[in-house]
């Protein structure tokens, strides 16, 4: 058998993968953690998280992963960068295929692969992508001190992100296509109760304006149809997230937008192979729920392992 | 060894004066992404030592840089040849990214 045969392999590094890798550990496991980035995954973009249990005071996405990286460093991190690109089962072993064209063995597999943020898809957003477009206000808010901004959605993560870049900017115009947020309503009250947040309700963004950098957008009505312009530097776009998981289909269930489909036991469509957190085709998308998935997904896979090869 | 520190003060001489190619990384301690790839930034400079300096600029503490080159997002990596941007990565990405231009930039 060669050396890159691992009993489980766990492909991505957030708050999923690494609590599925503190179980696995503890199950004494020879587990692999891959990431194509570095360790933390998108909780890193987050200034404050407020509703992850344990800490009154909130904490950080950085002082969070620290937190449980800390933890799984304690039990022997085995971690590596790499982007897996295909995925394959030779004689029950889980064969991933790394970008590399590099080649890894796995008894089972955790896919934990996040999920990224959704694009407008509008002209101007990949141009000016670093020039004043944005889908992290903790990074990149600081650099629009004084100047007016805008920020496009309407769930949680767009109304917290408004509230946490009045910090900084003068002026925020909050943009959503619907005439009503899906935010919790303490986040709602908060941005009302702003002076510096001007809600432009019913509007869609269709273009962004400017050459080098970003200097204003265009947007539509959606109950007139009337085009207007809005002077910004800045705009930040939270509207959803989807997960990366072309390279998956065929293999295993994935519903219509891509997400994973799994049973309560974190069990996707291929036998040993589990999912868990973002990816995963489900209603609500916390940190919680992510890590609570990712501690089940170990222990099934735990459980798999102890009846490989299963012929 | 890891990354040398540069600031607005001597970037002219580090870095737009350098006979070998600089990366510089600007980062700021608020920046959870820009933390998360710290340790890759310092292995590049261990591996790219006598080919490429690796730099980090603080833009919290260093405001007038980061405006001269337009940067809005961090981390933003440039890569300077010769006194000139030749590379702009924008994002915490992967090492094998930062690598990859790298080896364009000393070939």
């Amino acid at each position: 058998m060669s050396d890159s045969t691992f009993d489980l392999i766990i492909v991505g590094a957030g708050p999923a993968g690494l609590t599925a890798y503190l179980y696995a550990r503890r199950s004494l496991l020879n587990v692999l953690l891959l990431d194509k980035g570095p360790i933390g995954g998108q909780v890193l973009y987050t200034d404050l998280i407020e509703n992850y249990p344990g800490f009154p005071e909130g904490i950080s996405g950085f002082e969070l992963i620290e937190l449980m990286k800390k933890q799984v460093e304690k039990l022997g991190l085995q971690f590596r960068e790499g982007e897996v690109v295909g995925l394959e089962v030779e004689e029950g072993y889980k064969v991933l295929t790394l970008s590399s064209g590099e080649r890894l063995r796995a008894k089972a597999v955790i896919l934990a692969l996040g999920a990224k943020p959704k694009k407008l898809g509008v002209p101007g957003e990949r141009e000016l992508t670093g020039k004043g477009v944005s889908y992290c206000a903790i990074c990149d808010g600081p650099f629009f001190k004084g100047e007016k901004i805008a920020v496009v959605g309407g769930g949680n993560t767009a109304l917290q992100e408004a509230l946490f870049l009045t910090k900084f900017a003068s002026k925020i115009y909050l943009i959503h296509r619907r005439d009503a947020f899906r935010a919790t309503p303490i986040l709602q009250e908060r941005v009302k109760a702003s002076s510096q947040i001007e809600l432009k309700l019913n509007r869609e963004v269709i273009k962004i304006l400017g050459r080098d950098r970003v200097e204003g957008l265009l947007l539509r009505n959606k109950h007139t149809g009337e085009d207007e312009e809005l002077s910004v530097a800045g705009v930040f776009i939270f509207i959803g997230y989807e997960p990366e998981t072309a390279w998956l289909r065929g293999k295993l269930a994935l519903n219509e937008q891509g997400f994973i489909i799994t049973s309560k036991e974190m069990e996707t469509t291929l036998p040993g192979v589990f999912a868990c957190g973002d990816c995963v085709s489900k209603k609500f998308r916390q940190i919680i729920n992510a890590c609570g998935e990712g501690a089940v997904a170990a222990l099934n896979a735990e459980e798999y392992l102890k009846e490989f090869p299963h012929v | 060894m890891g990354a040398c520190k540069v600031t607005d003060q001597d970037f002219e001489k580090e870095v737009l004066q350098s006979p070998i190619p600089v990366l510089v990384d600007f980062w700021a301690a608020w920046c959870g992404p820009c933390r998360a790839i710290a340790p890759v930034i310092d292995e590049l400079a261990e591996e790219y030592a006598g080919k490429v300096k690796v730099c980090k600029l603080n833009v919290d503490e260093n405001p007038v840089t980061p405006g001269k080159y337009g940067i809005r997002a961090i981390p933003t990596m440039i890569i300077f040849k010769d006194g000139q941007v030749v590379e702009t990565i924008v994002g915490a990405v992967s090492k094998a990214t930062l690598s990859n231009a790298l080896n364009k930039v000393i070939s």
